[in-house]
């Protein structure tokens, strides 16, 4: 084992397939499937956590997306669809999908329920109550369910190598090909870097969006 | 699909059994584990930080790194399904022993001292009172653990040991469809039934949370 | 009360658990009976492609007809990572290209000079790793090939891989990952040939990915297996290779010298003397086109050449 890989410097410049391009490639994978996945699973987990339709629905999608196994969808699409971005996309994206449902539910379903008969009663009309009080408030544990889908995609991202395609998994699959280690090594130790620092700035992030008013609560 | 099926039932049945063997044999080690592991982040506070983040970055090391990487770290063969046991059990531990904290953590302080009142020592209120208060927080992140641990398997297909797995890079050098919906399906309704257990085994141990439903 | 359930609850478990392990899918890290006599079971590796799988469901077959006890372990990887394997005793036997395994083995590709197979069989059993051996090689030969689709050897006016050469700059070539450290593969194409790509794409060995991404103009350049199918249904043009950088590459069995004894040589022995590169390429559409089971058509084959 060891760390020489990571270190070339040959392998740090712009070229195809360098290390700067691998975690452009992952990131792009990362943020896109994230976008689409928050897209879908935001709003349909807002409008059952505000209406309480369809909790069943909330709670067991949450599992069933994550049963999926990921490398089986990945070779599903690219046997039905061919090599591009579409197979990765659906893949990853059903993997977002669950926790930020889940949590987009959660956290609206346990907020304290006098603050929203609180907001009613002054008059809020429904989209407001949701938009200036239910969402604020549940930021803290939707962020939390976004986080950890970001943590997980980061992390699958790497199988996209495994059918032809780009991304820091390209050093696992190409490393373990030619046998060599120290790039399978570099592409983890890059691989967990990468998510830690994602969820490094996203906890900024929620620093920065949370209201303070809630941040001194949570610390019960 | 049926052709497909019974045409290869027993190499199906062979892969589901390993991949059954593969995903929830670490469950068990890795549940095991993380009960002291989490308890000690909630008995020593100053741990609880430090713990949550190795779990983070435990979990996010790519499976496959791993399953390579434990050969030269175990010293075992590279193709032994050890590999995939190990590394699903670190996964499960980063999982649960996070859980655990927090579900420990969550217990009412007042539960906690009522107990010390009525003269519990440290370990038997662990035991008698914490540990059954937090268990249906413990049993969410069971399930979770699961039912990652039944898709992570698969991955281990790349390295040539992966249960149902192998029924995708089959049908992916083939460009065949049928045996990697056959893995997908048997897969999602491994983890559907496993994730059932855990529901009405919990159900079992933890009755009082049913009265409270009926209540609130 | 509350204790017993739990106890319970973890009994059933832990029996969930037994069931499911109860044919022990771990035993094959268990130590595999006295170190003196050969293994009571062989243990039958294969790369990951169809042809590979094929050939090591024919030799299991062949080897079950012999009453030897098989384990499979297929679809393991690249050469580069189930020689290790077969190294560290995961594996026993697995199907091999005697022109490809050389070029592997020998440092620096294979040696000058070396083409006609008994050439390239008596070259590599020099440098086969101390504990293995190879059996007697078949007619059968499945060659790398670099693969166009005819318009692309229209375009350029290709035929052979020196034709490359002048325009290799400007197209991308698609194969195995292990192909970028391969002398059979970028590196031999470079120093033999002079041929540089602009791009290398690693996609799959000489599989339906590969394929896809050359019928769909993804890819310029394939590597495709010279036995696949594919190549007449879809009338590419595979170019010829003067230089020889794939060398013969007849099919033969490699095996950790501890499993073989005579009855597993004379199983195999016996398949590798009927396998021709024309059934071998007739049995593999079978699994490759019509998608029938390895298992299938690894049955027929044996059936249809008098071996069980």
């Amino acid at each position: 084992m060891n760390l020489s890989y990571l270190l070339d410097p040959a392998h740090w410049d712009l070229a195809d397939g360098s290390i700067p391009r691998l975690i452009l490639s992952h990131l792009w994978y990362v943020l896109l499937a994230l976008l689409i996945g928050t897209a879908i699973a935001l709003p349909v987990g807002l409008w059952i956590g505000h209406t309480g339709r369809g909790s069943f629905l909330a709670i067991n999608a949450g599992n069933a997306g994550r049963s999926l196994p990921t490398l089986g969808l990945l070779m599903l699409m690219v046997t039905l669809l061919g090599l591009g971005l579409a197979p990765v996309l659906i893949a990853l994206t059903v993997l977002v999908i669950p926790p930020v449902l889940t949590s987009a539910y959660a956290g609206i379903r346990t907020l304290d329920h006098r603050v929203v008969d609180a907001a009613k009663g002054v008059g809020m009309r429904p989209w407001q109550v949701l938009t200036k009080v239910e969402l604020p408030m549940a930021l803290p544990v939707l962020m939390s369910g976004f986080r950890s889908a970001t943590l997980q995609v980061v992390a699958t991202a790497t199988v996209a190598a495994a059918v032809g395609l780009n991304g820091l998994g390209r050093l696992l699959i190409d490393g373990l090909a030619v046998n060599d280690y120290s790039r399978v090594l570099a592409g983890a130790i890059v691989v967990a870097v990468l998510a830690v620092v994602l969820d490094l700035v996203f906890a900024l992030a929620q620093r920065w969006v949370v209201s303070p008013g809630l941040t001194e609560r949570s610390s019960k | 699909m049926i052709t497909y099926l019974s045409n290869n039932g027993d190499a199906v049945l062979a892969a589901l059994r390993q991949h059954i063997a593969l995903a929830l044999i670490p469950v068990l080690i890795g549940f095991v584990l993380a009960l002291p592991i989490g308890y000690l982040g909630v008995r020593f506070p100053w741990l609880y930080h430090p713990l949550v983040n190795t779990c983070g970055m435990l979990y996010s090391i790519p499976s496959l790194a791993l399953f390579v990487f434990l050969p030269v770290l175990l010293g075992t063969k590279i193709l032994s399904p050890l590999n995939i046991v190990v590394a699903l059990t670190i996964y499960t531990v980063a999982l649960l022993a996070r859980t655990v904290a927090d579900g420990l953590k969550s217990v009412d302080p007042l539960v906690v001292q009522s107990a010390t009142a009525m003269g519990y020592r440290r370990l038997r209120r662990l035991t008698d009172v914490e540990l059954p208060v937090a268990l249906p927080v413990i049993l969410a992140g069971l399930r979770v653990a699961t039912v990652a641990n039944i898709s992570l398997v698969s991955v281990g297909a790349l390295i040539g040991v992966g249960g149902l797995g192998q029924l995708f890079t089959r049908g992916f050098q083939l460009f065949y469809v049928e045996p990697i919906l056959v893995g997908i399906i048997l897969s999602v309704l491994l983890a559907a039934a496993a994730d059932l257990v855990i529901v009405l085994l919990g159900r079992l141990v933890t009755p009082w949370t049913r009265f409270q439903g009926a209540a609130s | 009360m509350m204790r017993a359930r739990i106890f319970v609850a973890a009994a059933a478990t832990f029996a969930l658990a037994a069931c499911g392990a109860n044919n022990d899918p771990l035993s094959n890290d268990t130590d595999k009976g006295g170190a003196s006599n050969a293994p009571s079971t062989i243990t039958v590796g294969s790369a990951n492609f169809a042809e590979s799988e094929l050939l090591a469901e024919i030799y299991s077959q062949a080897l079950e007809a012999k009453g030897v006890q098989v384990k499979r372990q297929f679809n393991i990887g690249a050469r580069e990572l189930y020689l290790k394997a077969l190294q560290d005793g995961s594996i026993d036997l697995l199907p091999e290209y005697n022109g490809a395994l050389l070029s592997a083995l020998a440092t620096g590709g294979a040696p000058q000079g070396v083409s006609s197979p008994d050439d390239v069989l008596a070259a590599l059993k020099k440098v086969l790793p101390s504990g293995t051996e190879v059996l007697d090689q078949s007619a059968a030969e499945d060659k790398d090939t670099l693969t166009v689709t005819q318009e692309t050897a229209t375009k350029y006016t290709l035929k052979t891989i020196d034709d490359l050469k002048p325009v290799a700059g400007k197209l991308s070539i698609g194969a195995g990952p292990e192909w970028q450290e391969r002398y059979q593969g970028l590196k031999g194409l470079d120093q033999l040939y002079g041929v540089k790509f602009k791009t290398f794409k690693p996609l799959d060995a000489g599989g339906p990915l590969t394929l896809s991404a050359l019928l769909k103009g993804q890819i310029d350049v394939g590597n495709i297996f010279s036995t696949d199918s594919a190549i007449k249904k879809n009338n590419l043009v595979v170019l010829d290779d003067p230089k020889n950088l794939y060398l013969a590459e007849n099919v033969l069995p490699l095996i950790r010298s501890e499993a073989n004894n005579p009855t597993v040589s004379g199983a195999l022995n016996a398949v590798s003397a009927k396998l021709t590169t024309d059934n071998l390429t007739t049995y593999l559409a079978k699994v490759q086109l019509d998608k029938q089971d390895t298992a299938v058509v690894a049955k027929a084959f044996l059936a249809d050449n008098g071996l069980a």
